[in-house]
């Protein structure tokens, strides 16, 4: 492996873990999202269940913005 | 330690051969129907799913084991899904839900109980919805059914749902650009999100995988690396606990896309009635 190669493949890990990065919104999201949910749950149980099917929707759709990062991430390592 | 396996997570996402059809053309285009380890494993869970319904579809009044659980999943699309999101003009799409739901779901289940062979090694096994063709495949055909369905039950009026109400013109035409793109973006993260979850679940599980394995080896050569056993049997602890959260996470995305599939249909089903 000569100098340029190693310089594209390390510049090529930095950025995938610079990627990965933007998981760190999608953790908090669903941080703020079920703290949320079982802040409204404790406050008041028996209105909880009618609103789980609402949960996992928001979890589906913050946690996509995670995986986009992920994705990306793979894209870089693994793309050609 | 010369005789290490090395450690490579995304070797379980490789396509392997398993029996060779000569390939045909239809036109210019190359068709090869070969069974590799994937379509195997979508044809197990083909199998699986009408042995199930075959074998649990008795119609008793008193349900045994089977039928119990067949409605349970059935009413997680009837009375959780469509009865409160679509109401009752959504009767017609529970069937294409439910198949939707069943597929991916008997899917999901098999690559978490195939990853033990995907960990071991295995080339016949496979994580059929971690592989992003079929997951763009159901997101794009669930996509473009909803859209389709739309123009075929209210016409061009159908493009009023890229036009919010109450903004005024000027702001509806500014709007509506960006409106189309969120619209237009839902196959793509449709089909990510289970992409994204399944492959994430089996990296980190084949990660620990290799754990178990380069940690015991370390320590079998006795001495001081005998310490290597600790974390060996922690990162086992930890695949037996990854396991199980992967068994929720594969029911869950199940259900969210179907979950999905029902919002986006809502749009057409109850357009311009509200909510």
């Amino acid at each position: 492996m000569n100098a340029a190669v190693a310089d594209f493949h390390t510049y090529k890990l930095i950025g995938a873990g610079l990627a990965a990065m933007g998981m760190i919104g999608a953790g908090v999201g669903l941080g703020v999202l079920f703290g949320n949910y079982l802040q409204a749950a404790i406050r008041n149980p028996a209105g909880a269940a009618s609103q789980q099917t609402m949960l996992f929707l928001g979890m589906a759709l913050t946690e996509t913005m995670g995986l986009f990062a992920f994705v990306v991430s793979l894209i870089i390592l693994f793309g050609s | 330690m010369a005789n290490q396996p090395a450690i490579d997570p995304m070797e379980q996402f490789e396509i392997h051969k398993l029996v060779d059809l000569p390939t045909f053309h239809i036109g210019k285009v190359a068709v090869d129907m070969s069974i590799n380890n994937s379509v195997l494993m979508m044809i197990v869970g083909a199998v699986l799913i009408v042995l199930f319904f075959a074998l649990t579809a008795r119609r008793e009044i008193v349900p045994n084991r089977g039928q119990a659980v067949a409605e349970a999943l059935y009413n997680i699309i009837d009375r959780v899904l469509v009865g409160p999101i679509l109401g009752p003009h959504g009767r017609p799409y529970v069937p294409y839900l439910f198949t939707l739901f069943m597929v991916i779901l008997t899917l999901n289940l098999m690559s978490v109980v195939f990853a033990v062979g995907n960990i071991a090694g295995q080339s016949w096994t496979f994580a059929v919805t971690s592989q992003l063709a079929v997951t763009a495949t159901l997101a794009v055909l669930t996509f473009f059914s909803v859209f389709i369905l739309g123009f075929i039950k209210h016409g061009p009026k159908f493009l009023g749902l890229f036009f919010p109400s109450g903004m005024g013109l000027i702001g509806a035409i500014l709007m509506a650009p960006i409106e189309m793109i969120s619209y237009f973006v839902r196959p793509l993260t449709l089909a990510l999100r289970l992409f994204g979850n399944m492959l994430g679940g089996h990296v980190v599980m084949s990660l620990f995988g290799s754990f178990v394995v380069a940690l015991a080896i370390v320590g079998l050569s006795g001495g001081m690396a005998t310490l290597a056993f600790i974390p060996s049997v922690l990162s086992f602890t930890m695949i037996v606990a990854l396991t199980g959260l992967e068994l929720v996470v594969a029911v869950l995305q199940a259900f969210v896309f179907a979950a999905l599939a029902t919002v986006y249909l809502n749009e057409v089903v109850n357009f311009g009635h509200g909510h």
